[in-house]
Protein backbone atom coordinates (compact mmCIF):
# COMPACT_ATOMS: atom_id res chain seq x y z
CA UNK A 1 0.00 0.00 0.00
CA UNK A 2 2.94 2.46 0.87
CA UNK A 3 4.31 1.60 -3.05
CA UNK A 4 1.07 2.96 -4.09
CA UNK A 5 2.12 6.60 -4.64
CA UNK A 6 6.10 7.61 -4.25
CA UNK A 7 5.53 10.68 -2.49
CA UNK A 8 3.29 9.03 0.14
CA UNK A 9 6.13 6.73 0.64
CA UNK A 10 8.96 9.37 1.30
CA UNK A 11 6.36 10.85 3.14
CA UNK A 12 6.05 7.99 5.52
CA UNK A 13 9.43 7.43 6.09
CA UNK A 14 9.56 11.44 6.94
CA UNK A 15 7.40 10.97 9.49
CA UNK A 16 9.78 8.15 11.24
CA UNK A 17 12.90 11.29 11.06
CA UNK A 18 10.34 13.34 12.52
CA UNK A 19 9.67 11.34 15.47
CA UNK A 20 13.15 10.75 15.86
CA UNK A 21 14.18 14.65 15.37
CA UNK A 22 11.47 15.31 18.37
CA UNK A 23 14.10 13.27 20.03
CA UNK A 24 16.29 14.67 19.26
CA UNK A 25 15.25 18.00 19.74
CA UNK A 26 13.84 16.66 23.68
CA UNK A 27 17.23 15.76 24.36
CA UNK A 28 19.44 18.92 23.48
CA UNK A 29 16.98 21.37 24.74
CA UNK A 30 16.80 19.93 28.24
CA UNK A 31 12.98 19.56 28.16
CA UNK A 32 13.48 16.13 29.11
CA UNK A 33 16.54 15.22 31.75
CA UNK A 34 19.54 13.82 30.27
CA UNK A 35 19.40 10.89 33.03
CA UNK A 36 16.41 10.00 31.68
CA UNK A 37 16.53 10.19 27.80
CA UNK A 38 19.63 10.58 25.94
CA UNK A 39 20.47 12.30 22.81
CA UNK A 40 19.51 9.38 19.98
CA UNK A 41 23.16 9.81 18.43
CA UNK A 42 24.72 9.49 21.88
CA UNK A 43 22.48 5.96 22.38
CA UNK A 44 23.27 4.68 19.30
CA UNK A 45 26.91 5.55 19.86
CA UNK A 46 26.50 3.42 23.14
CA UNK A 47 25.20 0.64 20.61
CA UNK A 48 27.97 1.38 18.10
CA UNK A 49 30.38 0.93 20.95
CA UNK A 50 28.62 -2.17 22.93
CA UNK A 51 29.13 -4.16 20.15
CA UNK A 52 32.93 -3.43 19.37
CA UNK A 53 33.42 -3.52 22.93
CA UNK A 54 31.99 -7.21 22.34
CA UNK A 55 29.25 -7.21 25.04
CA UNK A 56 25.96 -6.78 23.56
CA UNK A 57 26.91 -9.63 21.07
CA UNK A 58 26.62 -12.31 23.36
CA UNK A 59 23.95 -10.35 25.61
CA UNK A 60 21.79 -10.43 22.62
CA UNK A 61 22.53 -13.61 21.69
CA UNK A 62 21.60 -14.90 25.08
CA UNK A 63 18.47 -13.31 25.35
CA UNK A 64 17.44 -14.21 21.26
CA UNK A 65 18.52 -18.10 22.38
CA UNK A 66 16.51 -18.16 25.60
CA UNK A 67 13.48 -16.51 23.48
CA UNK A 68 13.85 -18.97 20.43
CA UNK A 69 14.65 -22.62 22.71
CA UNK A 70 11.50 -21.51 24.98
CA UNK A 71 9.25 -20.63 21.67
CA UNK A 72 10.62 -23.72 19.57
CA UNK A 73 9.95 -25.85 22.67
CA UNK A 74 6.16 -24.63 23.20
CA UNK A 75 5.53 -24.40 19.31
CA UNK A 76 6.44 -28.42 19.15
CA UNK A 77 4.42 -29.30 22.42
CA UNK A 78 1.68 -27.03 21.51
CA UNK A 79 1.16 -28.23 17.86
CA UNK A 80 1.29 -31.65 18.81
CA UNK A 81 -0.78 -31.39 21.75
CA UNK A 82 -3.36 -29.04 20.50
CA UNK A 83 -4.17 -31.44 17.22
CA UNK A 84 -4.25 -33.95 19.72
CA UNK A 85 -6.81 -32.07 21.27
CA UNK A 86 -8.46 -30.74 18.37
CA UNK A 87 -9.30 -33.65 17.08
CA UNK A 88 -10.75 -35.32 19.57
CA UNK A 89 -14.28 -34.35 20.97
CA UNK A 90 -14.03 -36.27 23.91
CA UNK A 91 -10.52 -34.60 25.08
CA UNK A 92 -12.20 -31.17 24.43
CA UNK A 93 -15.07 -31.56 26.14
CA UNK A 94 -12.65 -32.78 29.24
CA UNK A 95 -9.74 -30.11 29.01
CA UNK A 96 -10.98 -27.17 26.69
CA UNK A 97 -12.72 -25.49 29.95
CA UNK A 98 -9.64 -25.47 31.71
CA UNK A 99 -7.26 -24.38 29.13
CA UNK A 100 -9.99 -21.45 28.67
CA UNK A 101 -9.54 -20.63 32.80
CA UNK A 102 -5.58 -20.53 32.37
CA UNK A 103 -6.19 -18.38 28.99
CA UNK A 104 -6.32 -14.79 30.87
CA UNK A 105 -3.51 -15.73 33.38
CA UNK A 106 -0.61 -13.92 32.75
CA UNK A 107 2.14 -15.97 31.75
CA UNK A 108 4.14 -14.07 34.26
CA UNK A 109 2.54 -15.24 37.44
CA UNK A 110 3.98 -18.94 37.05
CA UNK A 111 7.79 -17.40 37.37
CA UNK A 112 7.49 -17.35 41.27
CA UNK A 113 6.45 -20.95 41.27
CA UNK A 114 9.06 -21.75 38.80
CA UNK A 115 11.81 -20.35 41.00
CA UNK A 116 10.33 -22.17 44.11
CA UNK A 117 10.48 -25.17 42.22
CA UNK A 118 13.91 -24.94 40.00
CA UNK A 119 15.64 -21.91 41.98
CA UNK A 120 17.23 -18.78 40.15
CA UNK A 121 18.47 -21.03 37.21
CA UNK A 122 18.83 -21.04 33.15
CA UNK A 123 16.41 -24.15 33.12
CA UNK A 124 14.21 -22.02 35.23
CA UNK A 125 13.91 -19.52 32.45
CA UNK A 126 13.56 -21.63 29.61
CA UNK A 127 10.75 -23.59 31.50
CA UNK A 128 8.90 -20.24 32.40
CA UNK A 129 9.50 -18.83 28.47
CA UNK A 130 8.24 -22.21 27.42
CA UNK A 131 5.69 -23.31 29.20
CA UNK A 132 4.24 -19.14 28.89
CA UNK A 133 4.16 -19.29 25.23
CA UNK A 134 2.75 -22.44 24.81
CA UNK A 135 -1.08 -20.73 25.46
CA UNK A 136 -1.36 -18.96 22.35
CA UNK A 137 -0.54 -21.77 19.70
CA UNK A 138 -1.96 -24.39 22.05
CA UNK A 139 -5.16 -22.31 21.84
CA UNK A 140 -4.70 -21.60 18.08
CA UNK A 141 -3.54 -25.72 16.85
CA UNK A 142 -7.18 -27.19 19.32
CA UNK A 143 -9.10 -24.42 17.29
CA UNK A 144 -7.56 -24.59 14.14
CA UNK A 145 -7.86 -28.58 14.43
CA UNK A 146 -11.41 -28.43 15.97
CA UNK A 147 -13.11 -26.29 13.10
CA UNK A 148 -12.75 -28.23 10.18
CA UNK A 149 -15.38 -27.91 7.30
CA UNK A 150 -17.88 -30.96 8.04
CA UNK A 151 -18.26 -31.82 4.45
CA UNK A 152 -14.33 -32.51 4.43
CA UNK A 153 -15.26 -35.00 7.29
CA UNK A 154 -17.80 -36.71 5.31
CA UNK A 155 -15.41 -36.40 2.05
CA UNK A 156 -12.35 -38.27 4.61
CA UNK A 157 -15.36 -41.02 6.04
CA UNK A 158 -16.09 -42.10 2.16
CA UNK A 159 -12.47 -41.96 1.26
CA UNK A 160 -12.02 -44.02 4.59
CA UNK A 161 -9.27 -42.36 5.55
CA UNK A 162 -7.21 -43.53 8.72
CA UNK A 163 -6.98 -40.85 12.03
CA UNK A 164 -3.58 -39.94 11.41
CA UNK A 165 -3.94 -39.32 7.28
CA UNK A 166 -6.94 -37.02 8.22
CA UNK A 167 -4.77 -35.05 10.57
CA UNK A 168 -2.07 -34.90 8.33
CA UNK A 169 -3.73 -34.26 5.23
CA UNK A 170 -6.97 -32.26 6.07
CA UNK A 171 -6.38 -31.23 9.99
CA UNK A 172 -3.10 -29.92 9.50
CA UNK A 173 -3.48 -27.80 6.08
CA UNK A 174 -6.90 -26.19 7.48
CA UNK A 175 -5.28 -25.50 10.81
CA UNK A 176 -2.36 -24.02 9.33
CA UNK A 177 -3.26 -20.39 9.54
CA UNK A 178 -4.80 -20.80 13.11
CA UNK A 179 -0.81 -22.41 14.36
CA UNK A 180 1.19 -19.42 12.48
CA UNK A 181 -1.22 -17.13 14.04
CA UNK A 182 -0.80 -18.25 17.27
CA UNK A 183 3.37 -19.18 17.12
CA UNK A 184 3.61 -15.28 16.14
CA UNK A 185 1.71 -14.41 19.59
CA UNK A 186 3.84 -16.86 20.94
CA UNK A 187 7.02 -15.28 19.74
CA UNK A 188 5.74 -12.17 21.42
CA UNK A 189 4.99 -13.61 24.56
CA UNK A 190 8.77 -15.81 24.66
CA UNK A 191 10.66 -12.22 23.80
CA UNK A 192 8.47 -10.91 26.87
CA UNK A 193 9.13 -13.68 29.62
CA UNK A 194 12.86 -13.93 28.29
CA UNK A 195 13.50 -10.28 29.38
CA UNK A 196 11.70 -10.82 32.58
CA UNK A 197 13.48 -13.86 33.27
CA UNK A 198 16.75 -12.12 32.70
CA UNK A 199 15.71 -9.51 34.87
CA UNK A 200 14.60 -11.58 38.10
CA UNK A 201 16.96 -14.44 37.96
CA UNK A 202 20.53 -12.27 36.31
CA UNK A 203 20.54 -14.29 33.41
CA UNK A 204 23.47 -12.78 30.90
CA UNK A 205 21.05 -11.43 28.51
CA UNK A 206 19.91 -7.66 27.37
CA UNK A 207 17.00 -7.88 30.24
CA UNK A 208 19.71 -7.32 32.75
CA UNK A 209 21.73 -5.04 30.65
CA UNK A 210 19.51 -2.64 30.73
CA UNK A 211 18.05 -2.88 34.28
CA UNK A 212 21.77 -2.67 35.28
CA UNK A 213 22.28 0.77 33.01
CA UNK A 214 19.61 2.12 34.64
CA UNK A 215 20.67 1.48 37.97
CA UNK A 216 23.70 3.26 36.57
CA UNK A 217 22.22 6.27 35.10
CA UNK A 218 23.49 5.47 32.12
CA UNK A 219 20.73 6.79 29.88
CA UNK A 220 22.29 5.80 26.32
CA UNK A 221 23.15 2.40 26.77
CA UNK A 222 19.77 1.62 28.42
CA UNK A 223 18.18 3.21 25.50
CA UNK A 224 20.40 1.01 23.29
CA UNK A 225 19.30 -1.79 24.54
CA UNK A 226 15.84 -0.73 24.48
CA UNK A 227 16.11 -0.32 20.64
CA UNK A 228 18.24 -3.84 19.94
CA UNK A 229 14.97 -5.44 21.69
CA UNK A 230 12.81 -3.47 19.87
CA UNK A 231 14.68 -4.46 16.86
CA UNK A 232 14.29 -8.50 17.71
CA UNK A 233 10.57 -7.91 18.40
CA UNK A 234 10.69 -6.87 15.34
CA UNK A 235 12.75 -8.91 12.95
CA UNK A 236 11.53 -11.97 14.87
CA UNK A 237 7.73 -10.60 13.87
CA UNK A 238 9.10 -10.09 10.07
CA UNK A 239 10.26 -13.25 9.88
CA UNK A 240 7.18 -15.22 11.05
CA UNK A 241 4.90 -13.39 8.89
CA UNK A 242 7.01 -13.82 5.76
CA UNK A 243 6.85 -17.89 6.45
CA UNK A 244 3.19 -17.38 7.04
CA UNK A 245 2.01 -15.64 3.88
CA UNK A 246 4.62 -18.05 2.31
CA UNK A 247 3.09 -21.31 3.63
CA UNK A 248 -0.28 -20.01 3.22
CA UNK A 249 0.16 -18.68 -0.48
CA UNK A 250 -1.78 -21.90 -1.49
CA UNK A 251 -5.10 -20.52 0.05
CA UNK A 252 -5.44 -17.69 -1.53
CA UNK A 253 -4.92 -19.13 -4.81
CA UNK A 254 -8.17 -20.64 -5.30
CA UNK B 1 -23.06 -33.76 32.02
CA UNK B 2 -20.73 -30.80 30.47
CA UNK B 3 -20.20 -29.14 33.61
CA UNK B 4 -19.30 -32.34 34.81
CA UNK B 5 -16.72 -33.17 32.14
CA UNK B 6 -15.20 -29.55 32.39
CA UNK B 7 -14.72 -29.96 36.07
CA UNK B 8 -13.44 -33.82 36.22
CA UNK B 9 -9.78 -32.47 34.91
CA UNK B 10 -9.42 -29.59 38.01
CA UNK B 11 -11.07 -31.55 40.83
CA UNK B 12 -8.87 -34.85 39.61
CA UNK B 13 -5.49 -32.16 40.11
CA UNK B 14 -6.64 -30.79 43.02
CA UNK B 15 -7.56 -34.27 45.03
CA UNK B 16 -4.55 -35.47 44.00
CA UNK B 17 -2.39 -32.65 45.14
CA UNK B 18 -4.22 -32.96 48.35
CA UNK B 19 -3.40 -36.32 48.80
CA UNK B 20 0.18 -35.97 47.93
CA UNK B 21 0.90 -33.58 49.76
CA UNK B 22 -0.85 -34.94 53.14
CA UNK B 23 1.11 -38.10 52.79
CA UNK B 24 4.37 -38.29 51.01
CA UNK B 25 4.84 -34.34 49.49
CA UNK B 26 3.88 -33.54 53.17
CA UNK B 27 6.66 -31.21 54.00
CA UNK B 28 7.49 -29.49 50.87
CA UNK B 29 9.11 -26.10 51.09
CA UNK B 30 8.21 -25.01 47.49
CA UNK B 31 4.42 -26.12 47.02
CA UNK B 32 1.56 -26.77 49.35
CA UNK B 33 -2.05 -28.84 49.40
CA UNK B 34 -4.42 -26.57 47.67
CA UNK B 35 -6.51 -26.71 51.03
CA UNK B 36 -3.83 -24.72 52.46
CA UNK B 37 -4.17 -22.68 49.69
CA UNK B 38 -7.60 -22.15 50.02
CA UNK B 39 -7.00 -21.70 54.09
CA UNK B 40 -4.25 -18.73 53.42
CA UNK B 41 -6.45 -16.84 50.73
CA UNK B 42 -9.83 -16.84 52.91
CA UNK B 43 -7.02 -15.69 56.03
CA UNK B 44 -5.80 -12.95 53.57
CA UNK B 45 -9.10 -11.82 52.69
CA UNK B 46 -9.69 -11.83 56.20
CA UNK B 47 -6.80 -9.53 57.40
CA UNK B 48 -7.18 -7.31 54.77
CA UNK B 49 -3.80 -7.71 52.51
CA UNK B 50 -5.52 -9.50 49.75
CA UNK B 51 -7.91 -6.56 49.29
CA UNK B 52 -5.15 -3.82 49.64
CA UNK B 53 -3.11 -5.58 47.02
CA UNK B 54 -5.99 -6.38 44.07
CA UNK B 55 -7.26 -2.99 45.04
CA UNK B 56 -3.44 -1.92 43.75
CA UNK B 57 -3.26 -3.98 40.68
CA UNK B 58 -6.51 -3.19 39.54
CA UNK B 59 -5.91 0.83 40.62
CA UNK B 60 -2.66 0.46 38.39
CA UNK B 61 -4.34 -1.21 35.48
CA UNK B 62 -7.14 0.85 35.05
CA UNK B 63 -5.40 4.05 35.12
CA UNK B 64 -3.12 2.31 32.61
CA UNK B 65 -5.16 1.18 30.67
CA UNK B 66 -7.38 4.70 30.41
CA UNK B 67 -4.24 6.62 29.20
CA UNK B 68 -2.61 3.73 26.77
CA UNK B 69 -6.12 3.18 25.38
CA UNK B 70 -7.69 7.00 25.35
CA UNK B 71 -4.49 8.30 23.50
CA UNK B 72 -4.46 4.84 21.47
CA UNK B 73 -8.20 5.28 20.48
CA UNK B 74 -8.08 9.00 19.74
CA UNK B 75 -5.21 8.63 17.53
CA UNK B 76 -5.87 5.58 15.81
CA UNK B 77 -8.96 6.65 14.72
CA UNK B 78 -8.05 9.91 13.62
CA UNK B 79 -5.54 8.20 11.56
CA UNK B 80 -8.20 5.58 10.24
CA UNK B 81 -10.27 8.23 8.69
CA UNK B 82 -7.76 9.25 5.90
CA UNK B 83 -6.32 6.84 3.73
CA UNK B 84 -3.74 8.66 3.71
CA UNK B 85 -2.69 9.34 7.29
CA UNK B 86 -2.46 5.56 7.49
CA UNK B 87 0.13 4.93 4.82
CA UNK B 88 2.21 8.08 6.30
CA UNK B 89 1.80 6.69 9.97
CA UNK B 90 2.27 3.03 8.92
CA UNK B 91 6.16 2.44 9.01
CA UNK B 92 6.53 4.83 12.69
CA UNK B 93 3.96 2.60 14.00
CA UNK B 94 5.53 -0.76 12.54
CA UNK B 95 8.70 0.48 13.89
CA UNK B 96 7.91 1.63 17.32
CA UNK B 97 5.22 -1.22 18.18
CA UNK B 98 7.77 -4.33 18.46
CA UNK B 99 9.66 -2.82 21.38
CA UNK B 100 8.48 -5.08 24.53
CA UNK B 101 6.33 -3.31 27.13
CA UNK B 102 8.75 -4.56 29.80
CA UNK B 103 11.82 -3.66 27.80
CA UNK B 104 10.70 0.09 29.02
CA UNK B 105 10.75 -1.14 32.99
CA UNK B 106 14.02 0.06 33.82
CA UNK B 107 13.42 3.19 32.51
CA UNK B 108 9.60 3.86 33.98
CA UNK B 109 11.42 2.91 37.24
CA UNK B 110 14.15 5.31 36.61
CA UNK B 111 11.66 8.65 35.41
CA UNK B 112 8.89 7.43 38.24
CA UNK B 113 10.43 5.74 41.07
CA UNK B 114 8.49 2.90 42.80
CA UNK B 115 4.60 3.28 42.16
CA UNK B 116 1.67 3.98 40.07
CA UNK B 117 3.27 6.21 37.53
CA UNK B 118 5.75 3.41 37.61
CA UNK B 119 3.00 1.00 36.55
CA UNK B 120 0.17 2.83 34.38
CA UNK B 121 2.90 4.33 32.33
CA UNK B 122 3.80 0.60 31.03
CA UNK B 123 0.53 -0.57 31.06
CA UNK B 124 -0.36 2.50 28.94
CA UNK B 125 2.74 1.60 26.59
CA UNK B 126 1.62 -2.11 25.99
CA UNK B 127 -1.79 -1.05 25.59
CA UNK B 128 -1.83 2.09 23.70
CA UNK B 129 -0.58 -0.02 20.05
CA UNK B 130 -3.50 -2.68 20.38
CA UNK B 131 -5.63 0.39 20.77
CA UNK B 132 -4.37 2.27 18.08
CA UNK B 133 -4.18 -0.48 15.42
CA UNK B 134 -7.76 -1.90 16.01
CA UNK B 135 -9.56 1.81 16.18
CA UNK B 136 -7.44 2.85 12.87
CA UNK B 137 -9.24 -0.25 11.17
CA UNK B 138 -12.72 0.15 12.65
CA UNK B 139 -12.46 3.90 11.47
CA UNK B 140 -10.85 2.37 7.68
CA UNK B 141 -13.15 -0.22 7.60
CA UNK B 142 -16.78 1.28 7.34
CA UNK B 143 -18.61 0.34 5.43
CA UNK B 144 -18.90 2.54 2.26
CA UNK B 145 -22.29 2.57 1.65
CA UNK B 146 -22.86 4.11 4.77
CA UNK B 147 -20.60 6.95 3.86
CA UNK B 148 -22.47 7.04 0.66
CA UNK B 149 -25.84 7.36 2.16
CA UNK B 150 -24.41 10.13 5.01
CA UNK B 151 -23.16 12.26 1.31
CA UNK B 152 -26.51 11.98 -0.47
CA UNK B 153 -28.21 13.28 2.30
CA UNK B 154 -25.58 16.23 2.62
CA UNK B 155 -24.86 15.45 6.48
CA UNK B 156 -21.56 18.40 7.43
CA UNK B 157 -18.04 16.10 8.69
CA UNK B 158 -19.11 16.64 11.99
CA UNK B 159 -22.71 15.50 11.97
CA UNK B 160 -20.79 12.33 9.57
CA UNK B 161 -18.73 11.46 12.26
CA UNK B 162 -21.55 11.49 15.23
CA UNK B 163 -24.23 9.88 13.55
CA UNK B 164 -22.57 8.03 11.12
CA UNK B 165 -18.81 7.42 11.88
CA UNK B 166 -18.39 6.50 15.70
CA UNK B 167 -21.74 4.41 15.82
CA UNK B 168 -20.52 2.36 12.95
CA UNK B 169 -16.88 1.59 14.46
CA UNK B 170 -18.25 1.18 18.03
CA UNK B 171 -18.39 -2.31 18.04
CA UNK B 172 -15.02 -2.90 16.79
CA UNK B 173 -13.38 -0.33 19.35
CA UNK B 174 -15.32 -2.25 21.77
CA UNK B 175 -13.44 -5.33 21.29
CA UNK B 176 -10.25 -3.22 21.19
CA UNK B 177 -11.21 -2.04 24.56
CA UNK B 178 -11.75 -5.23 25.95
CA UNK B 179 -8.18 -6.93 24.75
CA UNK B 180 -6.80 -4.07 26.11
CA UNK B 181 -8.09 -4.77 29.61
CA UNK B 182 -6.84 -7.79 29.27
CA UNK B 183 -3.53 -6.75 28.53
CA UNK B 184 -3.31 -4.31 31.09
CA UNK B 185 -3.97 -6.77 33.95
CA UNK B 186 -1.24 -9.03 32.85
CA UNK B 187 1.11 -6.35 32.40
CA UNK B 188 0.55 -4.61 35.61
CA UNK B 189 0.99 -7.87 37.04
CA UNK B 190 4.21 -8.48 35.22
CA UNK B 191 5.18 -4.93 36.39
CA UNK B 192 4.56 -6.19 39.89
CA UNK B 193 6.46 -8.98 39.81
CA UNK B 194 9.38 -8.08 38.12
CA UNK B 195 10.05 -4.85 40.46
CA UNK B 196 6.91 -2.63 41.37
CA UNK B 197 6.73 -3.28 45.71
CA UNK B 198 2.88 -3.14 45.28
CA UNK B 199 -0.14 -5.15 44.23
CA UNK B 200 -0.97 -8.58 43.23
CA UNK B 201 2.13 -9.53 41.55
CA UNK B 202 4.46 -8.62 44.32
CA UNK B 203 2.45 -10.32 46.88
CA UNK B 204 3.00 -13.60 45.03
CA UNK B 205 7.03 -12.98 44.80
CA UNK B 206 7.01 -12.22 48.72
CA UNK B 207 5.05 -15.50 49.60
CA UNK B 208 7.29 -17.17 47.10
CA UNK B 209 10.37 -15.71 49.03
CA UNK B 210 9.35 -16.22 52.21
CA UNK B 211 8.89 -19.65 51.89
CA UNK B 212 5.09 -19.69 52.22
CA UNK B 213 3.89 -21.78 49.17
CA UNK B 214 0.45 -22.06 49.86
CA UNK B 215 -0.07 -18.17 50.21
CA UNK B 216 2.05 -17.90 46.94
CA UNK B 217 -0.46 -20.49 45.25
CA UNK B 218 -3.49 -18.82 46.79
CA UNK B 219 -2.66 -15.73 45.47
CA UNK B 220 -1.87 -17.40 41.79
CA UNK B 221 -5.65 -18.89 42.19
CA UNK B 222 -6.94 -15.59 43.21
CA UNK B 223 -5.11 -13.86 40.19
CA UNK B 224 -6.07 -16.41 38.23
CA UNK B 225 -9.69 -15.80 39.03
CA UNK B 226 -9.53 -11.77 38.27
CA UNK B 227 -8.49 -12.60 35.23
CA UNK B 228 -10.61 -14.55 34.41
CA UNK B 229 -13.50 -12.49 35.90
CA UNK B 230 -12.77 -9.73 34.16
CA UNK B 231 -12.46 -11.37 30.66
CA UNK B 232 -16.33 -13.14 31.65
CA UNK B 233 -17.51 -9.49 32.33
CA UNK B 234 -16.76 -7.89 29.15
CA UNK B 235 -17.22 -10.77 27.63
CA UNK B 236 -21.25 -10.25 28.62
CA UNK B 237 -21.08 -6.21 28.54
CA UNK B 238 -20.17 -6.93 24.71
CA UNK B 239 -23.22 -9.68 24.23
CA UNK B 240 -25.43 -7.14 25.53
CA UNK B 241 -24.30 -3.94 24.10
CA UNK B 242 -24.03 -5.11 20.93
CA UNK B 243 -25.96 -8.35 20.21
CA UNK B 244 -27.65 -6.69 17.18
CA UNK B 245 -23.96 -6.39 15.30
CA UNK B 246 -21.87 -9.01 14.43
CA UNK B 247 -18.89 -8.22 14.52
CA UNK B 248 -16.21 -10.18 12.91
CA UNK B 249 -13.31 -11.65 14.81
CA UNK B 250 -14.73 -10.31 18.03
CA UNK B 251 -17.08 -12.73 18.90
CA UNK B 252 -16.49 -13.75 22.60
Amino acid sequence: MTLRNPIVFIGSIAVVFAILFLWWLASVTGTVSRAFVPNPFDAWAALVRGFSRGDLLPQTIGTVGRMLQGWLLASLIGVVLGAAIGLSRTARDYLQPTLEFLRPLPASAIIPVAIALMGLSPGMALTVVAFGSLWPTLLGTIHGFAAVEPRLKEVARCLQMSGPAFAWKIGLPNAMPDILAGMRLSMTVALILAIICEMLASQAGLGTAILLAARAFQSSELFAGIALLGAIGLVSNLALRAVEIRALAWQNSH
Amino acid sequence: MRLAKAAALPLLLIVGAELWFRGPGAGSESLAAPSAAFAAIVEALGDGTLVTATRQTLTAALGGLAIGASAGLVLGFLIGLSKTAIALSTPSVELFRPIPSVALIPLAMLVFGFGYGFEMSIVAFATFWPCLILAQAAASQIEPRLMEVSRVIGLSSTQRLFKIVLPAAMPRIFVALRLAAGFALVVAVTVEIAANPQGLGYMLMIAQQSLRPELMLGSLIWIGLIGWGVNAGLNALQGRLFRHQQVAGGKP
